[in-house]
């Protein structure tokens, strides 16, 4: 039903878009992207407001199924009949679109200055040298929690390692609220709002990642074990039969007012105000003494890129200027609360879990999953393994020290950094 | 008249004809890809080219540690899981049947149906039904467990690495064994009733007509039954990928041979797909089956006694 009535949509524009073509001689663009759930923003705010300052440019936005879009990109762009503007999915899936030609090296478009390096990276070749995406928006990791409940039970947000656990025991010991809503049943939900969350910190953020990628650092190394030791703290603060509970459980857990604390991205946002019924804050991840520099998990994960064979291309980099604009920031960030823009000048925001999440990039340091970039590439897969090894950890079925072992052992077996 | 040549026998041309369309259709659906896998695994995409390069995703497969691993654990698991199916889903299937037989049974027919309804269920609603009945937040499953005092039995056993394997065999287990019932019910109506008033003249009733009549007279569909199981056994894959997810966990304890071959072929989240490996799993998986359908057509098939009525 959504996809038909998606398609008579998409049909109606699109026949309108080159109606306008032939009528007044326009230059239409149209954009690629998986993100359908958006249409309505690109349709009501973002392209009206594009169009507004720049007559004489049409833009349709010609979303398919997230499931699909790789795929069908991938058929267009052979064909030739794919889009101006494609949307880019972080890291390896665009950088093998950049490497085949199918997309421009946008290094020296106008606005490109508007991102800071780690911004940037999941648009790069490995060595830095070309950006080819535009980077629109990144989630944050951070922990989420029940005013209400802070409020009554009297607890304080915590900011050290120390106040966290005091925090989650004095949950414990009042036993009206679960202390912490996570499972380990879809695995994922240990690594990414566990591991990546909270190991920023340990790793020092981009300082960390980059070492490990240049082979300066191992995952046996204390700084990527010491999150591991934290995560195996968890386990008696999570919900009865957490082993089992799934992503929605914790999700449901937490809105429905029984979770004190969720580990969270920002993507929640939009969700978590709709469904709960209580008020909400947010918390970075806890440092280890007070006074250390916090880093957070800033995770790149949506942009824009030229397609290397589209016919208006002055037209398209007008466009994606624009993108790069803090006007654009403006818009989309608070047309969806939660995907925050990447862009260096600070976007005001409505929403104030938002505001919250996006406050720390001023007193945190910036990066990205230490998974993502290049080392995200080989089999075994560092992701997926440390999806299965960051729940085993939490389970109590693997020791920190193995799970790093193990981990490493598998990244050693096929990435041999650059000497 | 007798020493006049017979006219020669025109080809028979409907022979051909009449096969034809099963040979094509059969040819092209399944044949073709077949081949088509076997010769996939002995390729790989060197620099964005198919190179042939025999054995060595085999050889990649069981000497590289990181794939064989995964590979002997994948097996394990699987024959873990037609284990749990021949020792609990066929005597079941057998039981049920031999009781639906029973002349003195009512509502047979309710049963039959009832029992055999989740077979023709989907996996998806299955899967996604045994996580929430499974679930310790909203399940039913602890509270039934609490209503008849035995909460302390309960585990989350679809996060737990040792029961995990177990309860997913057993919830197939639930799905299918309407699929021996039917079989062997059918079997069991189709003994004569002079066998078994034979049988009574002779002073066999009860449970003995069952083991030294009945029993007997079923071991070839029993057979049949086996050799199915086996082989969707090893060809399953729906059913742990809706309820645990492509990466099988918790720590691959729920990896069999079909997940398995999911992530190497299509590839997984980051990880990016290699439809070479991913054949040479398939291929793996085809003689391994191949092997036991024959073990079990030579062997024992040809050992089973039949009898005519």
């Amino acid at each position: 039903m959504t996809t038909k009535l998606l398609t008579a949509l998409l049909l109606g524009t699109s026949i309108l878009g080159s109606a306008g073509v032939a009528y007044a001689e326009d230059v239409t663009l149209n954009i690629e992207s998986w993100r359908g759930d958006d249409l309505t923003i690109w349709k009501d705010k973002l392209i009206p407001a594009f169009e507004a300052k720049n007559p004489g440019i049409k833009v349709v936005f010609a979303p398919s199924a997230p499931t699909e879009y790789d795929a069908a990109l991938g058929a267009k762009l052979t064909a030739g009949s794919a889009g101006d503007l494609i949307t880019c999915r972080p890291f390896d899936k665009s950088l093998v679109l950049y490497q085949k030609g199918n997309l421009a090296d946008l290094s020296a478009l106008p606005g490109m200055e508007n991102f800071s390096p780690v911004a940037k990276s999941a648009w790069q070749t490995d060595d830095g040298k070309a950006t080819f995406c535009v980077p629109m928006a990144s989630v944050i990791h951070g922990f989420i929690y029940n005013k209400d409940a802070f409020d009554k039970l009297g607890i304080k947000v915590p900011t050290t390692n120390e106040e966290f656990y005091a925090a989650l025991d004095k949950i414990k010991a009042d036993g009206t609220y679960i202390p912490m809503a996570m499972g380990t049943k879809d695995l994922w939900e240990a690594a990414t709002m566990g591991y990546q969350n909270i190991g920023p910190n340990y790793w020092k953020g981009e300082e960390g990642r980059q070492a490990l990628i240049k082979g300066e650092q191992k995952l046996t190394d204390a700084d990527w074990v010491e999150p591991y030791k934290e995560l195996a703290k968890w386990k008696p603060y999570l919900g009865d039969g957490f082993e089992a509970q799934t992503y929605p459980d914790s999700q449901n857990l937490f809105t429905l007012g029984r979770a004190a604390i969720y580990p969270a991205g920002s993507w929640e946002i939009a969700l978590f105000n709709t469904q709960a019924q209580f008020k909400m804050g947010a918390f970075p991840p806890p440092v280890q003494k007070a006074g250390d520099t916090c880093y957070i998990s800033d995770h790149t994960d949506i942009g824009m890129g030229l397609n290397a064979a589209s016919k208006n291309a002055d037209a398209a980099k007008k466009f994606l200027s624009w993108v790069a604009s803090p006007d654009f920031a403006t818009i989309y960030a608070n047309a969806l609360p939660g995907f925050f823009s990447l862009n260096n000048t600070p976007v005001k925001m409505e929403d104030p879990l938002a505001q919250e999440f996006v406050s720390w990039r001023g007193k945190c340091k910036s990066t990205i999953r230490s998974t993502y970039q290049i080392l995200g590439r080989g089999t075994p897969n560092l992701e997926n393994e440390t999806w299965v090894e960051s729940a085993n950890v939490i389970n109590g079925t693997d020791t920190p020290e193995a799970a790093a072992k193990k981990l490493q052992d598998g990244l050693d077996s096929w990435y041999k950094p650059a000497k | 008249m007798a020493a006049e040549t017979r006219p020669k026998r025109p080809i028979r041309w409907h022979i051909a004809v009449f096969l034809a369309p099963a040979v094509l259709v059969y040819t092209a659906i399944m044949i073709l890809p077949l081949a088509g896998t076997l010769q996939l695994s002995l390729f790989r995409n060197i620099e964005q080219s198919q190179v042939f390069v025999g054995l060595a995703n085999f050889r990649t497969l069981f000497g590289d540690p990181n794939w064989s691993a995964g590979f002997w654990n994948a097996l394990r698991n699987n024959v873990w899981f037609f284990i749990i199916h021949m020792l609990v889903q066929n005597p079941i299937g057998v039981l049920l049947a031999a009781l639906l037989s029973s002349p003195r049974l009512r509502f047979a027919a309710f049963y039959r149906t009832a029992i055999f309804v989740p077979t023709i269920l989907s996996f998806v609603i299955v899967g996604f039904a045994w996580k929430l009945i499974l679930s310790p937040l909203w399940g039913v499953a602890p509270h039934l467990l609490d209503l008849v005092g035995l909460k302390s039995l309960f585990t989350p056993w679809l996060g737990k690495e040792e029961y995990a394997l177990t309860a997913l065999s057993l919830i197939s287990v639930w799905q299918f064994v309407g699929i021996p019932m039917m079989l062997i019910y059918a079997a069991l109506l189709s003994i004569p009733d002079e066998v078994i008033e034979a049988a009574e003249c002779d002073g066999i009733t009860g449970m003995a007509q069952f083991w030294k009549i009945k029993l007997p007279l079923i071991l070839p569909s029993i057979g049949i039954i086996s050799i199915l199981t086996f082989v969707g056994n090893f060809n399953a894959f729906d059913l742990i990928y809706t309820a645990q997810g492509a990466l099988a966990g918790p720590n691959y304890s729920t990896d069999i041979l079909g997940t398995f071959l999911y992530r190497a072929f299509f590839g997984f989240q980051l990880q990016i797909g290699d439809p070479n490996m991913g054949a040479a799993i398939a291929t793996m998986m085809f003689l391994i089956i191949l092997g036991g359908v024959c073990v079990y057509l030579f062997l024992i098939q040809t050992r089973l006694r039949r009898y005519q009525f």
